[in-house]
């Protein structure tokens, strides 16, 4: 009985730390640098279906199938999201801030056509099953396999945060900032606001392709409906929550939003009858949205926010008693 | 087997225009790209079934059709409802989210998510309350007429492109000879500016808003009228509305027609040659080139 539960505990982690990969991403393209990508459901469906493509066995009707390791998968899977990120931008961080948002939002519709439509590639509308899980060795003992499933994604998570942590406190990250906050001003200092701004979003779609990568080999099947809209939905829900522009916000809100939503879709499979189960899932969406809007409105920086970014030199000179009277009379 | 695919997108690209002058509207005069704006054309159709279901039940002769027309009077009744309803559903929006976010100072951007929130949660109340199952204005089925050249075309058809037609001449005479469009200019052009001058920068954004939802009605219930009447429907109209806000350039009425009208014949064109699977594809492969070549639009101007 307890094994069961923590067993539950374990899956229910795991699926939540891969929402919480997914949502570092996002948090490098949003929280850091400003970038509003609407296809996030698409960049991560590029992850997972390249990394299953890379590893699942050999089969006959259709292209891909290579067996190759998944560590292999993911990286590829990263890499083509982080590719097909990079055209994007070129394409558009040029022009209008918003333009991103609806060629992010074309592309995310674009993919699930491919995704339904090349069926050589893709499995179309049934999707790719056989993705080999980590420690598949040990599927046999559930309960051992659920918590190396869950060792394999927290390593996941913490290597994608403690690099991206690196990054963002990196004069690299500052001047992403600073790009943020005032273009003109970095621009006047010598930095190339399309350069970085494109080095951002392509980094944020490798974490994404990553996250859906990892994600795919937990669950061991994808198919096109995994990867619609709401999809994006949540997981703009679990970094605005969690706090954009922090990093460990970002884990939070994933962790966060997922059991919220995991909890009142337990709650609306027993409240509702089996045939009004669909009817109810929608209004669980429903009041996402407006928990969303409300989160804007109310308390924008979400849970966690975003840490003032102070130089180590002032903050050092805060300390003291009398370092405050200095600073004081500066202003 | 040509002439019909022109046909049939003409009446297609009728609807999108539509749509997309009400995206370009809000997007030159309240200066963000309105990810609800699809579900404006659901409602819009949504709200015209229930009246329009309602008067029928109501007074059954309003329901019988009218000449070769597949409905009854209770449809343009219902239209003219639902374009008013739809378009208090745009100002409580506003009201209620936009606006306060206009007022607390934040960036576009966030504009931008609010918008993509509140049309997750529109979308889904719909399917909440009608379900997900397509439904329909009358069940009446038409014999499309041959026209000239091959063509074929039923007269609902017919009477759709003739008022997508009627509706954009009024729509740029509105807003090229009458003071209010004078305003909306002004304020698109430069809003402190217009303010400045004396106008009522917040009673130009109302009326963006109350045009762009009537507007939004009415290509909803041409493509319930024509199609069928889903809760997706907005967001598939979604994409091909932007690209042909952006093709058309950015706060130009013709433009958004003659775009959506470029856009609808892609389509048709594409279902033709390539397959109708991929023809969601046509509007990102256009929006994709239209960002390549010449971002600002066919009769857009330069902007930051």
């Amino acid at each position: 009985m307890i094994f069961d539960l923590l067993s539950y505990g374990a899956f229910f982690l795991t699926m939540a730390l891969s929402y919480a990969v997914i949502c570092l991403g996002l948090n490098v393209q949003w929280g850091q640098t400003g970038l509003f990508n609407v296809g996030v459901a698409g960049f991560v469906a590029v992850g997972a279906y390249t990394s299953a493509l890379l590893t699942t066995p050999f089969i006959v009707d259709r292209i891909g199938g290579f067996g190759l390791p998944i560590v292999i998968g993911w990286l590829g899977g990263g890499l083509v999201a982080g590719l097909l990120s990079a055209a994007l931008g070129l394409l558009t961080l040029r022009l209008r801030s918003d333009y991103l948002a609806i060629a992010t939002f074309g592309a995310a519709v674009m993919i699930q056509l491919v995704l339904l439509n090349l069926v050589g590639l893709t499995g179309g509308p049934f999707g790719i099953g056989f993705i080999p899980r980590p420690f598949g060795e040990f599927a046999e003992n559930t309960d051992l396999f659920s918590f190396a499933n869950l060792a394999v994604m927290a390593a996941l998570v913490s290597v994608t945060y403690l690099v991206l942590e690196h990054l963002v406190r990196s004069p690299w990250g500052r001047v992403l900032r600073a790009i943020r906050e005032d273009e003109t001003a970095a621009r006047g200092l010598g930095k190339n606001p399309e350069s970085y701004r494109l080095q951002a979003f392509a980094i944020g779609g490798f974490v994404m392709g990553l996250g859906g990568a990892a994600q795919a080999h937990f669950i061991g099947f994808i198919a096109p409906d995994n990867y619609l809209p709401t999809l994006t939905f949540q997981v703009w829900t679990m970094l605005i929550i969690g706090g954009s522009g922090n990093m460990r916000g970002a884990i939070l809100g994933g962790v966060l939003v997922w059991g919220i939503w995991a909890v009142s879709g337990n709650i609306v499979s027993q409240l509702f009858p089996a045939s009004e189960q669909a009817r109810a899932s929608s209004l669980q969406i429903v009041l996402i949205g407006i928990a969303l809007c409300v989160v804007l409105l109310v308390r924008p920086r979400g849970i966690l926010g975003e840490n003032a970014t102070v130089s180590r030199h002032v903050k050092a000179r805060r300390k003291p008693a009398t370092g405050s009277a200095r600073l004081s009379s500066r202003t | 087997m040509i002439t019909q695919a022109i046909m049939d997108g003409l009446i297609n690209g009728g609807i999108i225009g539509l749509g997309a002058i009400g995206v370009t509207l809000t997007y030159s005069i309240l200066r963000f790209a309105n990810f609800g704006h699809g579900e404006l054309l659901s409602w819009g159709a949504y709200v015209a079934l229930s009246l329009s279901a309602a008067l029928g039940a109501m007074l059954p002769s309003l329901s019988t059709p009218i000449g070769p027309f597949s409905f009854g009077w209770s449809v343009p009744i219902a239209l003219i409802g639902s374009m008013v309803l739809t378009a208090l559903l745009a100002l409580t929006v506003d009201w209620l989210l936009f606006g306060r976010l206009r007022r607390s100072g934040s960036a576009i951007i966030i504009l931008v998510m609010a918008s993509f929130g509140a049309a997750l949660a529109l979308r889904n109340l719909l399917e909440f309350i009608f379900t997900s199952k397509p439904a329909y204005f009358t069940n009446a089925l038409q014999i499309s007429k041959p026209l000239f050249g091959g063509m074929r075309a039923t007269p609902d058809q017919l009477l759709v492109l003739g008022l997508a037609f009627i509706t954009v001449v009024l729509v740029h005479l509105l807003l090229t000879r009458t003071p209010a469009g004078r305003a909306m200019r002004a304020v698109s052009e430069n809003a402190q500016l217009a303010s400045l001058t004396g106008i009522d920068v917040r009673n130009v954004i109302r009326l963006v808003w109350v045009l762009g939802a009537a507007l939004a009605a009415v290509a909803g219930v041409m493509s319930g009228l024509l199609v069928q009447i889903r809760p997706t429907m907005g967001l598939d109209l979604l994409l091909p509305l932007f690209a042909a806000s952006i093709l058309g350039g950015i706060g130009s009425v013709p433009g958004a027609m003659l775009a959506g009208l470029i856009v609808g014949l892609a389509e048709a064109l594409t279902i033709q040659v390539i397959g109708a699977e991929w023809r969601a594809a046509v509007a990102f492969v256009i929006l994709v080139a239209v960002l390549l070549l010449r971002p600002n639009g066919l009769f857009g101007k330069a902007t930051a």
